[in-house]
C-alpha cells in the first residue's frame, strides 16, 4: 500500500502581523494568509481545490473559497478538539492529495483571541457535556485544568518551578531572536517569572501561552508538484492522530493513567510510520499552550522516559545548541498563541533554512498539536 | 443569576448521579451485567468492557484522598473571583482508586470554596464527602478527615 511518506510537501507558508489586537477580521486576516501562502508557493489561487481547518476557527472553507478566488473544491475537512487539530489540517490535506481527492490543499487558522472574548467565559453552555463533572466545581479554564495535572506530574515526579521556567525562558529566548514574535525584545529573567501573578496555583502568568490576534495558512502539494514550486519543498514524512483509549479531553483525570495523554497514541503512530527515529530530530515545535505541556510531551513523544520530561530542561537541553532546541519561533508562549499554527509554519522555516532562530543543518523537525486533548502530529523532513 | 456559581446540568447518562446527591448520597454507575460490575466515571450508555447497557448506581462510603488540586486565581467567572483564591481537587475513592472526582475541599458542608487554608491541603490527604445545596442544587464536597 502506497504510504504518506514523502509523498507530499509545504510549498507555501503565509501570515499576518501577530499582536494583541488587530483592526481587521478574521475572515480577512484568514484570506491575508491564505494568500500569502499561495504567493509563497507560486500557485494561483485559483488552482485551490483542498481545504483543511480545526474547530474553534469562526471563517468556513464557504467565505475563504470565494474571497481568494478557489476553483472547485474537491475535498474539505474540519478536525475536532481546537488546538489538538493543527498538524491534523495538514495530515488530512497530505492524505487527500496522495490519494487524489485534491491537488492543491490550503490549512489555516485564523483568530481573535486577543480582543475577543475568552472561550471559557461561554462555561454556561458547556455544562450540559461532561463539563458538570467540573465546571460547577470551578475548574473553569484550560489553565486550572492543566494545573491540575501539573500538580499531580510535580508530586509524582520531582518536578519543581524551576523546570516550568525552562520551558518558558527557553520559548521567550527565541522570541527575542523573532521580530514578528509579541514578546521580540521582552526578555525575561527567573525572578520575573518566580515573582509573576499565579493563574492556577502551580501555574503562575508565564506558564499561560499569549493571547493574540493572527492567522496563519500553508500549502501542500504532492511531492512531484513540489518539485516546480517556488521554495524548497518541506515532505510532510510522517502524520499521526491520537484519541487514547478512555482518554478525556483537558480533564483526563479519569482515565487510568493521566499522565500518559494524547502524545503517547499519537507517537506510537507517527514514529511507526517513519524512517527516524526521536534521537533523529534535530528540532521540535511543541505545542506550549502551556509549560507544563512539554515535559509531558518529550515524553509521550520518546525523548526520553517517564517521568523524565521535566530533567530532561535542565542545561539548556531546549534552548539553541541544546540536546532538542524547541519552538525555535518563541512558540504559544511567546510569539502567538494561534492555536499552534504558527508551530508547523515555523518547522517549515526551519527546514528552509530560514528561522530566525535558525538550527544549523536542520533535516528534520517534529511538530506537535496540544496535548491533553486529543491531537496530532507531524514529522517534517528537508529534501 | 450572572454572579451565581455553575450548578451542573444533567444529562440522561449523568441524571442519577446528581438525584442520589440530593439524598446526601455519593453512587457511581457500575455496570449491571453479573459477570462485569466494573465502574465507570463519568457516567455513560454502556460499559466500556463488556459492552452492556444496563447499569447500576453503586453507594460508596465517600472516603477517598486528594489526587491534585489546583488554586485559581482571577480572571474567573465573577461568583468565583468573589472567593478566590479558592481550591478545585480531584478524589480518587476509597473504594475505588481508580474513579476520581472533581469537588472543592472545604471546613463544612456549606462552607466558602476558600475555607481552608491552601497551605494544608496535601496530595493523599484523606477526605470524606459532605453535601451542600448550591442554587438549589445538592453537590458533594469534601472535608479533610484531619483538618
Amino acid at each position: 500500500m502506497a504510504g504518506l511518506k514523502d509523498a507530499t510537501a509545504i510549498v507555501g507558508i503565509g501570515q499576518t502581523a501577530f499582536a494583541k489586537q488587530l483592526p481587521e477580521s478574521e475572515r480577512t486576516l484568514a484570506c491575508r494568509a491564505i494568500l500569502a501562502a499561495l504567493d509563497d508557493a507560486g500557485i494561483a489561487p485559483s488552482e485551490v481545490d483542498g481545504f483543511a481547518s480545526y474547530t474553534m476557527e469562526e471563517t468556513d472553507e464557504v467565505e475563504v473559497a470565494k474571497a481568494i478566488g478557489a476553483g472547485d473544491v474537491t475535498f474539505f475537512s474540519k478536525v475536532g478538539y481546537g488546538g489538538g487539530g493543527s498538524c491534523a489540517t495538514v495530515a488530512h490535506l497530505a492524505a487527500a492529495v496522495a490519494t487524489g481527492q485534491a491537488s492543491v490543499g490550503v490549512a489555516w487558522r485564523s483568530r481573535k483571541r486577543g480582543s475577543g472574548p475568552r472561550p471559557w467565559k461561554n462555561t454556561t453552555v458547556q455544562l450540559p457535556t461532561p463539563a458538570q463533572w467540573t465546571r460547577p466545581f470551578g475548574l473553569l479554564r484550560p489553565a486550572d485544568e492543566i494545573g491540575m495535572l501539573a500538580r499531580r506530574y510535580m508530586h509524582e515526579y520531582g518536578a519543581t518551578r524551576d523546570h516550568l521556567f525552562n520551558v518558558a525562558l527557553a520559548c521567550r529566548n527565541r522570541a527575542n531572536q523573532n521580530p514578528d514574535a509579541i514578546m521580540y525584545e521582552r526578555p525575561m529573567t527567573r525572578e520575573m517569572y518566580m515573582n509573576s501573578r499565579w493563574i492556577s496555583e502551580p501555574l503562575c502568568l508565564f506558564d499561560n501561552c499569549l493571547e493574540t490576534d493572527g492567522a496563519l495558512a500553508c500549502v501542500i502539494v504532492s511531492a512531484e508538484r513540489a518539485r516546480d514550486c517556488r521554495q524548497k519543498p518541506v515532505y510532510v514524512h510522517s502524520a499521526a492522530q491520537g484519541l487514547p483509549a478512555q482518554h478525556h479531553g483537558m480533564v483526563n483525570y479519569w482515565n487510568d493513567d493521566p499522565l500518559t495523554g494524547p502524545a503517547w497514541t499519537a507517537a506510537r503512530h507517527l514514529w511507526k510510520n517513519a524512517d527516524l527515529t526521536p534521537e533523529d530530530v534535530d528540532v521540535a515545535q511543541i505545542y506550549d499552550a502551556f509549560t507544563p505541556l512539554i515535559p509531558l510531551s518529550l515524553e509521550g513523544y520518546g525523548f526520553c522516559g517517564r517521568g523524565e520530561g521535566a530533567a530532561f530542561t535542565e542545561g539548556g537541553a531546549l534552548e539553541i545548541g541544546g540536546r532538542l532546541p524547541i519552538n525555535t519561533g518563541g512558540g504559544g508562549l511567546s510569539e502567538a498563541y494561534v492555536h499552534g499554527f504558527n508551530l508547523i509554519n515555523e518547522g517549515v522555516k526551519q527546514l528552509r533554512g530560514t528561522s530566525t532562530a535558525q538550527v544549523p543543518n536542520a533535516a528534520s523537525c517534529l511538530v506537535t498539536a496540544g496535548e491533553g486533548v486529543p491531537t496530532s502530529a507531524l514529522l517534517l523532513r528537508a529534501p | 443569576m450572572a454572579d451565581a456559581l455553575l450548578t451542573p446540568v444533567t444529562d440522561d447518562d449523568g441524571a442519577p448521579f446528581w438525584e442520589y446527591a440530593a439524598q446526601g448520597e455519593l453512587r457511581i454507575q457500575a455496570c449491571a451485567n453479573p459477570d462485569c460490575g466494573e465502574l465507570r466515571f463519568p457516567p455513560r450508555p454502556c460499559c466500556p468492557h463488556c459492552q452492556s447497557f444496563d447499569s447500576e448506581w453503586r453507594r460508596m462510603s465517600g472516603r477517598g484522598r486528594i489526587w491534585s488540586y489546583v488554586v485559581p486565581h482571577p480572571p474567573l467567572l465573577p461568583a468565583y473571583a468573589a472567593q478566590a483564591p479558592y481550591n478545585a481537587i480531584v478524589v480518587e475513592l476509597a473504594d475505588a482508586p481508580r474513579i476520581r472526582l472533581v469537588g472543592n475541599l472545604v471546613t463544612r458542608a456549606d462552607a466558602p470554596l476558600d475555607s481552608v487554608d491552601p497551605a494544608k491541603i496535601r496530595i493523599g490527604a484523606k477526605v470524606q464527602a459532605v453535601f451542600a445545596e448550591v442554587e438549589g442544587v445538592v453537590v458533594p464536597r469534601w472535608t479533610l478527615e484531619r483538618p
